[in-house]
Order: C-alpha cells, then structure tokens, then sequence
C-alpha cells in the first residue's frame, strides 16, 4: 500500500467512524424527528446541513475542474449555483417553515389540491432520483482512486452508511452527520487550496491572490492553443450564458431536497438567518473554486509543458490507471492540453479529477491528498442522504398514506418512511453500479425540471391569492411539458436523435423559459377559472406573519441571534 | 424587497454577463473587472442580500408586532 492509500484509509475511516456515532445517538421514535427534525435544528446547524446537503459530488469534485477548463464562462456556476439562495431566503424559505408541514408536495397539495400534490411527488421523486445516482458514481470514482477496490465496491461502502443512519435517524439523523460533513468537506477543500496559494503567490488566501497568475496563466493557455482564461463567451453564446445562470438560481430556489431543510428549524425567522448561514458556508467553498481552477491550470499547463511523454509528473501516471487522464499514444512531447477525448489532443484530462488530484499536481504530502479523498466521499454523501429523504417522504408519506391508508397511527407511518428510505437506498444503489446511458446528461436538467414545475408553483401559492388549482395543475404541466420536449430534442436521449439548439440554447438553459411558461399559463388559467375557496384565502394571508399579532409591546427583550 | 431583488439581478447579470466585456478593461487588484464580480463579486453581494433582508424582515415583524417570541419578550 502506498503512503497516499494508508492516508486516505486512515481519514475515512476516521470520519466515517463520526457519522455512525452521531447517527447512534440520534435515533428518532417519531415521524416528526424523522421528516423534519422535530424543527429543533438551531440556525447555524441548519446553515452548514443546508450548504453540505446541497454542496454535492458536482460542487466538490468537478466544478473547480469545469471552470479550469471554461474559464471566465464557469461562471455560469458559480453564479446560478448561489444566486438561488436569495430567490429562496426572500421568496420561499419563510413561508413554507411558517406553514409547517414534512414534504414539498405537501404544501402544493394543501394550497391547491391533491391532484397537483401527486403532480408534484412525482416530480420530486424523478428530479431527487436523478440526482442521487450521481453522487452515488462521484463517491465511486473517490473509491477506485484512492482506495484500488472496483467502484462498485465503493458504492456499496458508500450505500451501507448512509443506510444506516438514514434508516435510524430519519431527518435528525441525517441533519446532524450533514454537519460534520460540511465540516470534514470544506477543511478538505481548504487547506490543499491555501496550500497551493501560499506555493505560488506567497499569500496564502486564494480569493485575494489567484489574480496575480490571471495574466501568466492567460499567455500560457495561448501558448497551447487555448482561449485566454478571463476572456467571456469563448465557450459559450452570452444569451446562453444568461439564461444558464438564471435557470440554475431558479432550480436552486425549487430543488426539493433544499426547500425541506428550511422546516427544521426551531422557528421563521431561524429559517431566514439558516439561509444566510448557508450560503455563508456554501460562499467558502464558491469562492475558493475559481482559485482552485486557476491555480491547477496554471501548475497542470506549467508541469507538462514541451515535457517529453516519458519525462511527465508522477501524477499523470497515478491517473492513468482510472482511464480520466490519458495520454495520446503517438505524441512524443505534450504540445496541446484539452478535457474532451474527441478533441485528439496529445494530453487529455477529465474535469472530474482536477481537484482531487490538485494536491498531486501541487506535490503536497499524502495526508492532503487522503484528507480531499474523504472531502469527496463527504459531499457525495450528505447530498445523496437528502435526496433519499426526499423520495422515502415522497413515497411514504404523499402517495402511500394519501392514497391507501389515510388512518395509519405514527409508529405505522414511521416504519414505512424507514422502508421506503431502505428501498430508496437499494434502488440507488443498482442505479449506481449500472448508471442509465442518459444519466449523467439528465443531473443537470434536475434544474431544469425544478425551475419549471416547483418554484413558480410555490412562488404563486404564497404570493397571489387568486392562483387556483386549475391554474396551478395547467402551468406545471405546461412547464415540464416545454422543458423536456426541448431537452429530448436537443439531446440524444431515450433513442431519439440529437438536433441543434435553437437561437444557441443549450438544453440547460430552457428551464426558465419552461418556467415563464408555467408562469403565464397559470395566470392565464387561474384568472379564467374560479378564484379558490375562502378558507385558503386566509391560509395564504397567514402565512405571512411570522407569528400570531401580540397587543402587549415587545420592548425590553433582550435581542439573540442565536434561534 | 424589490430593490433588493433589483441588485439580485443587476449584479450578476449586467455586471457579470452582459457587460462582461467592457467591465473587463478595467483592472481590479489583479482581476479584469467583469471577470471579478462574475466569479467572487456576485457571491458576495447575494451574501450581504439575504443577511440585509433578514435583519430588515426583523425590524418590520417587531413594528407590526407578529415577531416570534417567548413569555418575556425575547426573540426564539
């Protein structure tokens, strides 16, 4: 066993070891504990479980790697992936704590009808699902890397935790470990990226100091062919640019998996101050990944560059045996550098292993590279164990008990979200040993999904009284029904056949059209329909008071931040 | 609240997307402007967004009186 192997067993073991133990002192007896926590998370507790629950695999192992070799255009994610939390601190976030209930369909259902709440879990259970596969291949990739034992056996591994303090703790159980995730994923992210600062600039704070490589590392790209690194719209159209950014706030703002964490807090005002701590948490990590990018290009392009093929660095071979780094067989020194194999370059890399092979191509000592191995294994984790809250309630609690059997006692409705919760996992887990062909395409059009059918639906619930059921139902169908036509046209999905965007849309990008869509034909349906009964009226009116009018003031207290 | 969605939008997509270009030639400590506020600036701003909106949404619940708070008065 090399020294890397022996690091990297020893930290996820070690943090492995934490999750069970917090997943064994927080076992719930209840569907209250188990769906939302028992709302008793405190604000900054729930501000890191949001930023690791939503901070996946894609977060921490490929996006640093997709904005290296976009350039100034990743920044479509950096932007779309955090502008969502104002949309969700401002527009949804209060709302939905003050009303109070366990899932996302739930609220649908009781502002418009059952109909749009069986719409809606479904919905939820294909966006959650495609999802999870996902994080289940990220944590496999870490495996097979770090460890040399087959994917599978990794994603086994990886299923067998979260199972079990999934299944034990329900939302408490995953609340807690998705804290010590955080905790395990942003030291892991951190300290490889102040290291490889302090290496290059002498100022260890990557934030402030990868501006100095911009213009070194712009000639450098030239050098091998490549755009300048801050030039915008090199990889893609700015009309596309635009409406990527904005698909991807929106789907954040309606991702269901996000949008539950808000119900466990203590109290409205506590789910307003977790957003802010959330993207405080998730901002660490978002500006730390442009940095990141940069400053592996610059060390990757400055390591190989007119390097004859058997003079490369030792981390190129390490990569090798997982088939994400390749060499071209017929190139004698490395004169071009590119993240596609169809592009025939003379070295190829695949965006997935930049970051957690940075420490590597930085020549950090092993321990570092174990400790990113665990950060990776953390983030595909905590992400994964939402999601499969999301589809158990989903299943157990908006289909199963609101179809067959509505007078089941809660040690009854207890023992089905854990049976749900266990099939969930399995299912997960087949998927993720034999991915779908179409998987990986469909991950990022959970956005998509989410951006037109969730967030105008719960938006118009809150804020316009007159939005009715028929309206409602018409704009969710009308928005899935534009966005995935768009995406199967554009994409070689299902055995259809792949056309050119329209007007340089990518498919990404049409999840706000479908959402104006949804918009505009809900009004137009709601207005031509009956307005919806008096007793919603007033349900919508409550919502917006955090708390019942006092008549006595409220001068005197004592002011705490802390909810 | 409009205003603040107002910078929500602005920031990012004016200063970020459509006038990435022309922002671009101005130098930031290092940094091309636009390429600046596209991949740190826009996070910063929506951080101090949410953070001005819950304080703000504080003070308008204490002023109207449906702030949430215990027997004596103290916020929960």
């Amino acid at each position: 066993m090399s020294n890397i192997q022996i690091w990297t067993l020893v930290f996820i073991i070690l943090s492995f070891g934490v999750y069970i133990t917090i997943a064994w002192r927080s076992r719930v007896a209840e569907t209250k504990g188990f769906y939302v926590a028992g709302q008793g998370i405190p604000t900054v507790a729930n501000g890191a479980a949001i930023a690791a629950d939503w901070m996946s695999a894609a977060s921490f192992i490929s996006m640093a790697g997709l904005i290296a070799f976009l350039g100034s255009d990743g920044s479509i994610y950096l932007m779309g992936w955090t502008g969502g939390y104002v949309l969700l601190a401002m527009l949804i976030a209060p709302y939905l704590r003050k009303w109070g209930k366990f899932t996302v369909p739930e609220f649908v259902g009781d502002r418009y009808s059952e109909l749009v709440r069986t719409v809606a879990a479904g919905a939820a259970i294909i966006i959650s699902f495609t999802y999870v596969v996902g994080q289940m291949n990220g944590g496999g990739i870490v495996f097979s890397r770090f460890l040399n034992i087959n994917i599978n056996g990794g994603v086994l591994i990886a299923a067998a935790i979260i199972f079990t303090y999934a299944v034990l703790g329900g939302m408490k159980g995953i609340t807690w470990t998705q804290v010590a995730q955080y905790t395990v994923l942003i030291i892991a992210y951190l300290i490889p990226a102040f290291a490889v600062a302090q290496a290059i600039t002498g100022i260890p704070i990557p934030q402030v100091s990868f501006g100095q490589i911009l213009n070194e590392l712009n000639a450098l790209s030239a050098e091998f062919g490549l755009d300048r690194y801050t030039e915008a719209f090199t990889a893609r159209p700015m009309i596309d640019i635009f409406l990527v950014t904005l698909t991807l706030m929106v789907g954040t703002a309606g991702l269901p998996h996000v949008i539950i964490r808000f119900y466990t807090t203590k109290t409205v005002r506590g789910s307003r101050y977790s957003a802010f701590w959330a993207l405080l948490f998730i901002a660490l990590l978002y500006t730390t990944a442009p940095a990141v990018g940069a400053f592996t290009k610059f060390n990757l392009l400055e390591g190989v560059q007119g390097r004859s093929v058997d003079q490369l660095p030792q981390w190129i071979e390490n990569w090798r045996a997982t088939g994400l780094v390749s060499v071209d067989p017929n190139a004698t020194t490395i004169e071009s550098v590119s993240n596609s194999a169809d592009a025939g370059a003379d070295l190829t890399v695949n965006n997935d292993i930049l970051v957690l092979a940075s420490p590597e191509i930085a020549g950090l000592p092993a321990p570092i590279v174990g400790l990113v191995a665990a950060g990776g294994m953390a983030a595909a984790m905590s992400t994964a164990a939402g999601l499969l809250l999301v589809i158990s309630s989903s299943v157990s609690h908006d289909f199963y008990f609101r179809r067959f059997r509505k007078h089941a006692d809660d040690r009854e409705r207890l023992l089905v979200g854990r049976v749900a919760m266990a099939g969930a996992v399995i299912v997960a887990v087949i998927a993720g040993i034999n991915p779908p062909a179409f998987v990986a395409q469909v991950v990022a059009f959970a956005f998509g999904l989410a951006a037109s059918s969730f967030f105008p639906a719960i938006v118009m619930g809150i804020f316009w009284k007159r939005c009715n059921d028929k309206g409602a139902a018409a704009g969710m169908i009308a928005g899935l029904a534009v966005t995935i036509t768009y995406m199967i046209y554009t994409l070689e999905v299902f055995g259809t056949s792949e056309n050119e965007p329209i007007l340089d849309i990518s498919p990404e990008a049409i999840g706000v059209i479908g959402a104006a869509v949804n918009f505009i034909v809900a009004i137009i349906v709601s207005k031509l329909t009956t307005p919806p009964p008096k007793h919603l009226e007033e349900m919508v009116e409550n919502l917006r008071y955090p708390a019942d009018r006092r008549t006595e003031p409220v001068s005197g207290g004592t002011d705490s931040t802390e909810s | 609240m409009l205003t603040l969605l107002s910078v929500w939008f602005i920031v990012p997509f004016c200063g970020g997307i459509l006038f990435v270009e022309q922002l671009n030639q101005v130098s930031f400590g290092g940094y091309p402007l636009g390429f600046w506020i596209a991949q740190q600036g826009s996070i910063y701003t929506f951080l101090l967004l949410i953070l001005i909106y819950a304080v703000r949404m504080d003070r308008l619940d204490d002023k109207f009186g449906v702030s949430e708070r215990d027997g004596e008065g103290r916020r929960q």
